[in-house]
């Protein structure tokens, strides 16, 4: 059976920043242990050496040249904002860190 | 006119460039269809019919002036609502969006504005793409116009009912994992996904990067091809777009000969697992192109055994990241927990309520296949089985020109059906999702209808990367060999939306 | 928050084995963003250098700007790195309202640039190879004012505004090694590596440089471990240490902190910590937690770095002198002692001097000009010295009226003046100000007459040998001259006088 425990629900919910209640874990934990079950074949399928690929169509070195290009007005970067004061978006205040 | 809203878009291309019929007239015949008619399918999640008629009116104004801007000037769109537009709010599908008019327009939106192609509106998907039913749609999900009871496939479900329904004459779709070319499957339709790079992403909100890519949703292959020609090329916005274009789709339609034609059949993906109808309309396409003179080989990918769990990583994985930036601060939804909330607080609950049951699912799945531990086990044997898929594709394309598969493993099921499997619901795209893996393109063309249910099949056909010109190619023999059986195409045969 | 208990840094140096570690963010001087056109400008109005891409709208995407490339390369190279012939950039997930995507894209196990080193003097001439683990690139994040609260900081505020112009600005942050043997030296040794650093950044000019703006900032790691000991000691992070005085006073303070902790049989907690310059303290921020998952992954919206051999080579031949090298060079062509020239550096003159060198003026009169004169005026006008309104050039043409006569000192002090007020050039301020010397002696004799006819008996001690009887002379001329004489000449001619 799989690792995905309700606590293990809880902190990855809590990394994603999404609210979930005791019910929610519970079920959650079910349906992701089922889903990782079945994924988890993936590890079956290759050996140490197969090189991992993380863009399907091998490309580099593409650049754009350090040149300014129009920005938004302030008015249009903050048309879609919840809330915003003094040209800013606001925000709650932020958890004390310090 | 009244056969206007069942013409494929060349032959309105034409009645437009010969001035017999206006962008008006044929924009306005559409939308008094899908103003009746949309409330039966749900394709549309939003259309204004002034905006799309002041877009139409322009395209006419130019030919008066003498100007084509396009091959499908002033034929009318459906674009999917996951590509932003300035003029029309876009959701993706998702609460967490409701209401966002974004500040740009996505390239090929912008695209199809320099080509004087009016929108008709924004069509219904999967919250985030993420499905491929539009069952998981914050705003109910679309139906099949074959049978109103059945999903029209997804994520693209409303471009794929939108042009089975005749509410459309072209749509725009993106296909992560199947997303265009399942509903096409489901609905009788055309649909391509072109390879990864061919159309840029910028102004698609992004489900899983590394695979999304944007296509045509069609009544023909003609039509896809034409479109493709619009929307396709180098974006500078989208560094992962191919540097140089791929040429003109239409004329490897034109070019299309069966003579010397290399078919391989994916023994991993021709047998099990199919409904049986399906496989019979599969094993007819087989035996028509080599009625036709093209040579059938049968291929080995022993690798696509792990795409579904390899794709079912790499994409929440993705998305997990992709979707971080709705957070309640500059766009979307906010929502305020009581009590006296830090900015943290609000995030949570915002994101708790903004998304639904599957995106959050995905999420969190996808966030712990990247975490530290696990990153390796499951993030990283996923990004090898994409290698694998690539050497097994290789492979293959030494031995065939073009692969072919069954679409899809069913017809359209019914709504509510496998909502509540996730699992179920993933192996709807077990046949779509190598090419997204291996960046290839894939298109579907309507293969006839299941004996047992009368439902559309599709066939798919695979090619290698940057050679979309021959995925069209032999789209269209495909295409030809049926309408020689058939006189006209699998669509033409769709009920009437409005007795039902 | 309560001072915490510290040992005296004797004594924690006495008994401990410092090891360092310092990360220096460098904002690159760019025209435009890392990974959009938006403007890399600072003090604009807010959220007006904004696009899609960098305020993370849905759907948006990064395109790399090949400078910020460039410039990273550059430093890689000036920090003696090997450069990556494959470097990727990866995504850094966390969530903060300054982080406009909610991950930063920066780069994880490919790094641009690594495997370098540089060579830090410290004062008493001890030179010391500081290693280089790697140089990546990066995007800065918005910046966030926290409203209410007493003291504008982030405890008690009521709200925060974010402003994203300064989102996507290009950083390269480099990262040392764990530094060890510094013992003592620690703190001096973080502070002119830190200096170096901004220094190279500052004569390759790819950073504006300024700590004062944020330019370079530094995280200083500390950790201590007893002499002998072979295990590493559990380290603290000091987050944005942003001035050289700043980093050195951390560092002290995190030995001696630590130092007393351990002494008591105490455990250093794994922790972020933050330095209050007002408080000449550390305190402790978050601690290092499993919430620091950043699940890192490769960035699927950009193509990898791939820099050719010849691009690389192209790079390097750009490459100036190194800072190091230049301070060796100039002190030896100057003659400076190493007080003077120690001076010159802790002001950051080095450019300045060099110019008025370079346009006709002696090494000690430039040196004197900026690190007096100048010096004093830009402290009473609180400014930086470098950023008063007068060039080089033109310190260096009054140097030369002063070397040829027409000027005293006291005088070329009132052209200065009036050079930093705005009225124009050197010669223009003397004209407009009337400001040249009296060189006519007859008007100098009457004056220097009617001086010791006040004062009669100044002749008469001067013939007795007492010459310092002079002074009060020479006070009362150049007051008669509104001081527009040569006073070693008015007491030449008082001299002359008196025979
Ligand atoms: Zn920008």
């Amino acid at each position: 059976m799989s690792e995905i425990t309700p606590d293990l629900v809880r902190h990855l919910a809590s990394l994603s920043r999404i609210l979930v209640t005791d019910q929610e874990v519970e079920q959650l934990a079910g349906e992701l242990g089922i889903i990782v079950d079945s994924v988890a074949t993936v590890t079956k399928a290759v050996s140490g050496d197969v090189a991992a690929t993380s863009h399907p169509i091998p490309m580099a070195n593409v650049y754009r040249e350090d040149v300014i290009l129009p920005s938004l007005t302030q008015l249009q970067a903050l048309s879609s904002a919840p809330d915003s004061a003094d040209g800013r978006f606001k925000v709650n205040a932020i958890l004390d860190e310090d | 006119m009244t056969d206007i809203t069942s013409s494929s878009a060349a032959i309105l291309a034409g009645l437009i460039s010969s001035k017999k019929a206006s962008s008006v007239e044929i924009t306005t015949a559409f939308l008094d269809r899908l103003e009746k008619l949309n409330p039966k399918t749900n394709s549309y999640l939003y259309f204004n019919r002034e905006n799309s008629l002041a877009q139409a009116k322009r395209a006419d104004q130019q030919l008066a002036e003498g100007k084509t801007v396009s091959p499908l000037h002033g034929v009318p769109i459906a674009v999917k609502d996951n590509l932003t537009t300035t003029d029309a709010p876009t959701t993706a599908g998702s609460k967490i969006l409701e209401g966002w008019v974004p500040q740009y327009d996505a390239t090929v939106v912008r695209k199809l504005r320099e080509a004087s192609m009016p929108i008709l509106g924004k069509t219904n998907l999967d919250e985030f793409a993420m499905g491929s039913s539009t069952e998981f749609s914050a705003y109910g999900p679309s139906k099949n116009p074959w049978d109103l009871s059945r999903i029209p496939g997804g994520s693209g479900g409303g471009s794929s009912s939108a042009i089975a329904g005749h509410l459309a004459p072209l749509a725009i779709g993106s296909d992560t994992g199947g997303s265009i070319r399942f509903p096409a499957a489901m609905t009788g339709s055309v649909g391509a996904k072109p390879t990864y790079g061919a159309v840029s992403r910028y102004g698609l909100i992004a489900l899983a990067s590394s695979l999304d890519q944007i296509g045509p949703v069609t009544n023909n292959v003609m039509d896809a091809a034409m479109l493709q020609d619009v929307i396709g090329g180098h974006d500078p916005h989208d560094s992962t777009s191919l540097p140089n274009g791929l040429g003109s789709m239409v004329q490897s339609v034109k070019e299309a000969d069966v003579k010397g034609l290399k078919v391989g059949v994916v023994k991993q993906l021709s047998s099990d697992g199919f409904q049986p109808g399906v496989k019979a309309c599969f094993d007819d396409t087989i035996e028509k192109l080599a009625a036709a003179g093209a040579e059938i080989v049968e291929v080995d990918c022993p690798s696509f055994e792990y795409a579904v769990a390899a794709y079912y990583l790499i994409l929440p994985a993705e998305a997990s990241s992709n979707l971080a930036k709705f957070d309640s601060v500059r766009f979307g939804l906010r929502v305020t927990p009581d009590g006296n909330p830090t900015i943290e607080n609000v995030m949570a609950a915002t994101r708790e309520q903004g998304f639904g049951p599957e995106v959050k699912r995905r999420i969190i799945l996808g966030t712990y296949a990247l975490s530290s531990g696990y990153y390796d086990a499951y993030y990283g044997s996923a990004q090898k089985v994409r290698t694998l898929i690539q050497q097994d594709l290789a492979k293959a394309f030494t031995q065939a020109d073009v692969l072919l598969t069954p679409t899809a493993p069913t017809t359209a099921f019914k709504i509510g059906e496998k909502v509540n499997d996730p699992l179920a619901m993933y192996l709807n795209d077990i046949a779509t999702i190598p090419a997204n893996l291996a960046g290839i393109p894939g298109i579907s063309v309507p293969n006839g209808l299941a004996s047992e249910d009368g439902l559309p099949s599709g066939v798919q056909i695979l090619a290698p990367a940057m050679q979309d010109g021959q995925m069209y190619r032999v789209a269209s023999i495909v295409e030809k060999l049926y309408m020689d059986q058939w006189g006209a195409s699998l669509i033409a045969r769709v009920p009437d939306l409005e007795a039902l | 928050m309560a001072k915490e208990q510290l040992m005296s840094y004797e004594d924690a140096i006495e008994r401990f084995e410092v090891v360092i570690g310092l990360e220096v963010h460098v904002e690159l001087n760019t025209v435009s963003k890392m990974f959009c056109g938006c403007a890399n400008n600072f003090g604009s109005e807010p959220n007006t250098n904004v696009c899609p891409t960098c305020l993370g709208l849905p759907g948006s995407l990064p395109a790399v700007n090949r400078k910020a490339v460039e410039s990273s390369i550059a430093i890689g190279l000036a920090l003696d790195c090997q450069i990556a012939s494959n470097g990727r950039f990866a995504r850094k997930n966390y969530f903060y309202p300054d982080l406009a995507k909610n991950f930063q894209t920066s780069q994880f196990d490919e790094p641009i640039a690594f495997e370098g080193e540089i060579s830090i003097e410290l004062e008493t001439g001890e030179v010391f190879m500081v290693p280089i683990e790697r140089a990546h690139m990066e995007e800065d994040a918005g910046k966030l004012t926290h409203v209410g609260g007493a003291t504008g900081r982030i405890q008690g505020a009521e709200y925060s505004l974010v402003d994203y112009n300064r989102a996507g600005v290009p950083l390269v942050e480099i990262v040392t090694k764990p530094i060890y043997g510094a013992l003592d030296k620690a703190p001096e040794l973080a502070a002119t590596y830190v200096r170096a650093i901004r220094d190279i950044v500052k004569s390759m000019n790819v950073s504006d440089a300024k700590m004062e703006r944020g330019n370079v900032r530094c995280d200083a790691n500390v950790s201590l471990r007893e002499k002998g000991a072979e295990k590493l000691g559990t380290r603290t992070e000091t987050k944005n240490v942003n001035s050289l005085k700043s980093i050195e006073n951390t560092v002290r303070y995190e030995i001696q902190r630590q130092a007393f902790i351990l002494a008591a049989g105490g455990k250093i907690v794994q922790e972020t910590r933050h330095w209050h310059e007002d408080r000449g303290h550390t305190s402790a921020g978050r601690p290092k937690s499993d919430a620091d998952d950043y699940r890192y992954f490769p960035e699927p919206d950009l193509v990898p770095v791939q820099p050719s051999e010849e691009w690389i080579e192209e790079i390097r031949l750009t490459l100036t002198e190194k800072p190091s090298v230049r301070r060796k060079r100039l002190q030896n062509d100057w003659g400076f002692a190493d007080l003077e020239f120690r001076d010159v550096l802790n002001s950051d003159l080095l450019d300045e001097i060099e110019a008025t060198v370079a346009a006709g003026a002696s090494p000690q009169s430039a040196r004197k000009w900026w690190t007096g004169e100048l010096a004093r005026l830009a402290n009473v006008q609180e400014v930086a010295v470098q950023d008063l309104p007068i060039t080089p050039e033109q310190v260096a043409s009054i140097q030369k009226l002063i070397d040829s006569g027409e000027l005293t000192d006291r005088i070329a002090r009132d052209v200065v003046a009036g050079v930093l007020a705005g009225e124009g050039e050197p010669a223009e301020v003397i004209e407009s100000r009337g400001l040249k010397i009296v060189t006519d002696e007859g008007a100098l004799i009457a004056a220097i007459d009617k001086a010791l006819a006040s004062q009669p008996d100044v002749m008469e001690k001067i013939r007795d040998g007492k010459l310092q009887a002079a002074g009060a002379v020479i006070g009362a001329v150049m007051q008669e001259m509104r001081g527009q004489a040569d006073a070693a000449r008015v007491r030449e001619l008082i001299l002359e006088r008196a025979k």
